[in-house]
């Protein structure tokens, strides 16, 4: 055999070798995330840290005051603010959402179609930086004069502020969703007499609804995990309420605020890894979740995923 | 009755669609009209000067650019090549596939704030500290947030982008041009580097943008891992920290002793960095759209 085929031959080998080893690389660096944030919690699970367990951040007394004489490091005030901000956001956000997937795919003439989407998606393209910025400076006092609030910084204004975040997710994955049923589907409901809201609402929909509920899912996920918004705009105080207009604290906010002053392996740091590992399950069972809504879109559409 | 819900229905999703149009422009306009006025060549090639309230944003650009460029030489030759074992290496049914496919989709949902944590776990406290025990006798030199750091950080979160975009594209060339250079005798390598990736570098080139756009605009990643609310030197070395339009952002909108003094500087530093990562996303939707007139010719 020619040495120059062989040289190739091997080349092409070792090319596929060092390709694997990356791909292997990949999936260990992204192990690895979950490892090294739960690594710097671990000592609480084993019960070295300042008397905290891996369950005493959620039982009673019920407050996080992590800088005083003896630091109180209770999770269940900032889980509480953190689904109150994120019910309200996803009770804003879906409808709208939704409402806006629907008329793109289903009754927006065909030239209209091709700019709202990427305009809508444009949304998503502004930082969460500047979205809070927006919220703080021009939106915050608006909310507060026009409902009567008793605080310009509040769970509610937290929560219109993440919808603007969380918007953009929902409508894609929603849009994407219906425009994956085949037309047939459309044909026959029109065929059988249904004006063209009625297809949408009790055809297309209906066969979409797994996409919709990815949708919801993954809107959820980044709301949970969204952090300079709430920063910026909740309030950050740790109050366990369920009232919208009272200031709340989320897990993220929490983290972000707090781990630039923590002195490196105090309790307060450990808790604060602790929160981090709770946001990464948390957000990968509903990734996981909408994976499987997805999933379940295809095999119903077009019988495999 | 039944027209009358036929109007009023596919009215209530038209009047969504442009509720969300609105708040985009509404966004959009508010920051352009009160941050156009201070917009000026020194405002973006001088330094803050008077507690921030008079001068220009530099350091913060050029801390923004070179956390994104760093970010970029190391997320986008991965990212490109986990995309290349995807697309054509990887068999659907092989474990290590399957494995990787669940972490790449899974890593794209991870809060950023996340990553920061990682960042600080596993680049400074770990890789840092190693470097500083092994090479400079424990003194502390990498071991301490820097903008390597949260270059490598900033990475990390834009990994997915890079390998989902350029995946897509990787299977967007026909099968026929492999098949082709397969049989004319070339190695599976050969095909890889002279025939499929010439045809995919616009969604290198998207990927890239996408990953640089989202990189350029997130700011819970860098909070602990390199980034400085005021530095009265510009960045040297890979171990200094740095200033970032995002992070200048915030600090200046939460902590300003005077938000009013401020505000005028505040909005037109917004608008910069909304400039910054709109032209970005335009361009990458620009290039993907001609990328996909081109497949489905």
């Amino acid at each position: 055999m020619n040495a120059n085929i062989r040289w190739r031959r091997r080349l092409d080998t070792a090319a596929e070798k060092i390709i694997f080893g990356f791909a292997f690389v990949a999936i260990a660096i992204i192990f690895l995330i979950f490892v090294y944030v739960a690594r710097e919690a671990l000592p609480i699970a084993t019960g070295s840290v300042e008397g905290i367990t891996l369950v005493s951040p959620f039982t009673a007394p019920f407050s996080w005051q992590p800088v005083s004489g003896a630091p109180k490091y209770n999770v269940v005030p900032l889980i509480v603010g953190t689904l109150k901000i994120t019910l309200i956001a996803l009770l804003i956000a879906t409808p709208l959402a939704l409402a806006a997937a629907l008329y793109t795919a289903e009754f927006a003439p065909g030239s209209s179609r091709e700019w709202i989407k990427p305009a809508i998606e444009m949304l998503a393209g502004i930082p969460s930086v500047v979205m809070g910025f927006f919220v703080l400076i021009v939106l915050a006092s608006w909310i507060q004069s026009t409902l009567g609030l008793d605080f310009r910084l509040n769970a509610l204004t937290a929560g219109i502020g993440l919808a603007l975040a969380v918007l953009p997710i929902i409508y894609t994955v929603s849009e994407d969703a219906l425009t994956a049923v085949p037309p047939h589907y459309r044909e026959a409901s029109l065929a059988l007499g249904a004006s063209k809201s009625q297809t949408a609402l009790r055809v297309v929909l209906p066969a979409a609804m797994p996409g919709v509920g990815a949708a919801i899912v993954l809107g959820f996920g980044r709301a949970i995990g969204e952090t300079m918004i709430v920063l910026m705009v909740s309030g950050n105080a740790a109050i366990l309420s369920l009232d919208p207009g009272l200031p709340a604290r989320t897990l993220s906010a929490t983290v972000a605020a707090e781990l630039g002053e923590v002195v490196f392996g105090s309790g307060h740091y450990r808790v604060l890894f602790f929160i981090g590992t709770l946001l990464f399950i948390i957000t990968s069972l509903l990734n996981w979740a909408g994976d499987r809504f997805k999933r379940s879109l295809r095999i119903r559409l077009f019988g495999s995923a | 009755m039944r027209k009358a819900f036929d109007r009023t229905f596919v009215a209530l999703t038209l009047t969504a669609t442009i509720v969300i149009l609105a708040m985009l422009a509404v966004i959009v306009g508010n920051i352009v009209i009160h941050g156009k006025d201070r917009l000026s060549w020194e405002f973006v090639s001088a330094s803050p000067v008077k507690g921030m309230t008079a001068g220009g944003i530099f350091p913060a650009i050029l801390g923004t650019v070179l956390v994104v460029l760093l970010m970029s030489l190391a997320a986008v030759p991965f990212g490109v090549i986990v995309a290349i074992y995807f697309a054509e290496y990887a068999r659907a049914e092989s474990r290590l596939y399957k494995l990787t496919r669940i972490a790449v989709n899974n890593l794209a949902g991870v809060p950023s704030i996340v990553f920061g944590l990682f960042g600080l776990g596993f680049f400074i406290q770990t890789i840092g500290r190693g470097i500083d025990r092994g090479l400079y006798g424990g003194q502390l030199v990498y071991g301490q947030p820097s903008i390597l750091w949260a270059a490598m950080t900033m990475a990390v979160l834009t990994l997915p982008v890079v390998i989902i975009t350029v995946e897509e594209t990787l299977r967007a060339v026909p099968r026929e041009y492999r098949e082709a250079s397969l049989a004319l005798g070339a190695t599976r390598l050969q095909t890889i580097v002279r025939v499929i990736l010439p045809q995919s570098w616009s969604g290198v080139m998207t990927g890239a943008i996408l990953a640089i756009s989202r990189g350029a605009g997130e700011v819970a990643p860098v909070l602990f891992t390199g980034a400085a609310y005021f530095l009265p030197r510009l960045p040297t070395h890979a171990n200094d920290q740095f200033m970032q339009l995002g992070y200048h952002i915030y600090v200046l909108a939460t902590q300003s002793p005077d938000v009013d003094a401020t505000k005028p500087l505040l909005y037109s530093t917004v608008l910069v960095l909304l400039i910054l990562t709109f032209l970005l996303n335009i361009t990458a939707i620009l290039i993907r759209n001609r990328m996909r007139q081109w497949a489905t010719r």
